[in-house]
């Protein structure tokens, strides 16, 4: 068989990742609908395809012949980019998730990641942060007081749990000596307890909670909190330009899920078969994944709504206090030679 | 150098391609049919109250500002965390981080100030 060029591959690559987040999200619309009725003692979608399983298709479809309104007041530009803006800098984010070691794909060894970055943890904040832009263009350009009070929320609630975000990362950098989500995944590889979440286990519970709050999710809701805001900073969208932003939230839980997985649970590792081949490993991957995109929905029902100004307390005087000490523990600890 | 920055650019070809088609499919299917009604922005059905370009709590702009400054704070250590285990194996592990705590510290203070100017407090 002929070697494929390499650019081929990155393109079958990048096409096969980026159909698989896409599906992960859409079925993520799908489960949150499924999950949350069975919490409630209901059935949930089941009417289009076995267990509704072609739910987020219909869906689909259905957005695309939505009437499309523009507010009469609006900024028609922004207002129509807003949600592309929105949806891009997750979906780029997943570029770098390593979801398995080396496989071979028509002759050519590669790895099962879009691309391998030597500061692949920066590139996933620096990417994700951007996704900021697309919610509050949306929230201003729609001329409406929801739309501009959840955005203005959004924004001010991510940049305050992005610091948190960030320290709780820079704690595990610190462990595995790398910027390289590869290397921070390998680093863990040889045994359980090298996970970081057993050696770092404060730096995971303030990345948990700090995911929660970037990707907008209960019990941080404030970007779209129904009973304060309608709809929150999409009140005014419709037809697909809407389904946009919730394809966008989808896919920034699922990098987060994923990002979670490698800093934390060690990626694909298997605890106990040091030489898993790629598939075994990418299903181990997927497995953890899911289950931090269960957690989303778990916590959902499980915890009220905050309060605005007891998350800005919490993200202000707790998390971030906390991340910084937690920062100089881990480095002390290093020092100490414990860790 | 660049060479692993290039299959970013595809998939970034392909994410704008997705959103471009799906919000032009959306346009061509979808059937507008207009009115005032419908173009007005939503309050709960009310007529609208003025205008949305409203003047802002000066809490965002606070909280923006702090933000920046912490952000920056954060990005200097990430050197520092890369490193952190070469400085423990060279021997300088404790001195540099004395000297990082020192960093932090001054920052510390600051957020401390903030905190007690009430800075943090939402709801004043």
């Amino acid at each position: 068989m002929p070697e494929l060029p390499l650019w081929l591959v990155w393109v079958i690559k990048a096409a096969v990742i980026y159909g698989a987040l896409l599906s992960v999200a859409g079925l993520m619309s799908l489960a949150e609908r499924k999950v949350s009725a069975w919490m409630q003692y209901r059935i949930g979608p089941n009417r289009v395809g076995p267990f509704g399983l072609l739910q987020p298709l219909a869906d689909g479809v259905k957005f695309m012949f939505k009437e499309e309104l523009v507010p009469a007041g609006a900024n028609p530009f922004l207002f129509r980019i807003a949600p592309a803006l929105a949806a891009l800098p997750a979906m780029l984010a997943v570029a770098v998730i390593p979801f398995a070691g080396e496989i071979e794909l028509f002759g050519q060894r590669t790895t099962l990641s879009v691309t391998d970055l030597p500061i692949s943890s920066l590139y996933v904040l620096a990417v994700g942060g951007l996704g900021i832009y697309g919610i509050i263009l949306g929230g201003w350009s729609s001329n409406s007081k929801y739309s501009l009070l959840g955005s203005l929320r959004a924004s001010a609630q991510m940049v305050s749990y992005e610091l948190s975000l960030i320290l709780s990362i820079l704690a595990v950098v610190a462990l595995s000596g790398s910027l390289d989500l590869r290397v921070i995944a390998d680093a863990q590889q040889a045994d359980a307890a090298l996970w970081n979440i057993a050696r770092a286990p404060l730096a995971f519970l303030l990345f948990v909670v700090c995911m929660f709050a970037e990707t907008n999710r209960h019990p941080f809701d404030f970007a779209e909190s129904e009973p304060e805001l309608v709809g929150g900073f999409h009140t005014e969208y419709s037809a697909m330009r809407f389904a946009l932003f919730f394809l966008g939230e989808y896919c920034a839980m699922t990098v987060m899920s994923c990002l979670a997985t490698v800093l934390f649970l060690a990626g694909g590792a298997i605890p106990f078969w040091p030489d898993a081949p790629w598939w075994a490993e990418l299903a181990s991957f997927l497995v953890k994944m899911s289950a931090f995109l269960f957690l989303y929905l778990w916590v959902r029902w499980t915890l009220p709504r905050f309060r605005f100004d007891q998350l800005m307390r919490l993200g202000w005087k707790v998390l971030l206090p906390l991340a910084l000490f937690n920062l100089f523990a881990t480095a002390a600890l290093m020092a100490a030679g414990v860790l | 150098m660049l060479t692993p920055y290039v299959p970013i650019l595809i998939l970034l070809a392909l994410a704008t391609g997705f959103s471009l088609v799906s919000l032009g499919l959306s346009d061509l299917l979808g059937r507008l049919r207009p009115s005032i009604g419908k173009s007005t922005a939503y309050e709960c059905g009310m007529q609208v109250e003025g205008s949305a370009r409203l003047r802002l709590s000066i809490h965002f702009y606070l909280v923006a500002v702090l933000f920046i400054l912490f952000d920056v704070e954060s990005l200097l250590l990430v050197p520092w965390a890369v490193a952190a285990r070469s400085f423990q194996e060279a021997g300088v592990g404790p001195l540099v981080l004395a000297e990082v705590a020192g960093f932090v510290g001054v920052l510390g203070l600051g957020l401390a100030w903030v905190w007690k100017k009430g800075g943090l407090d939402w709801d004043r």
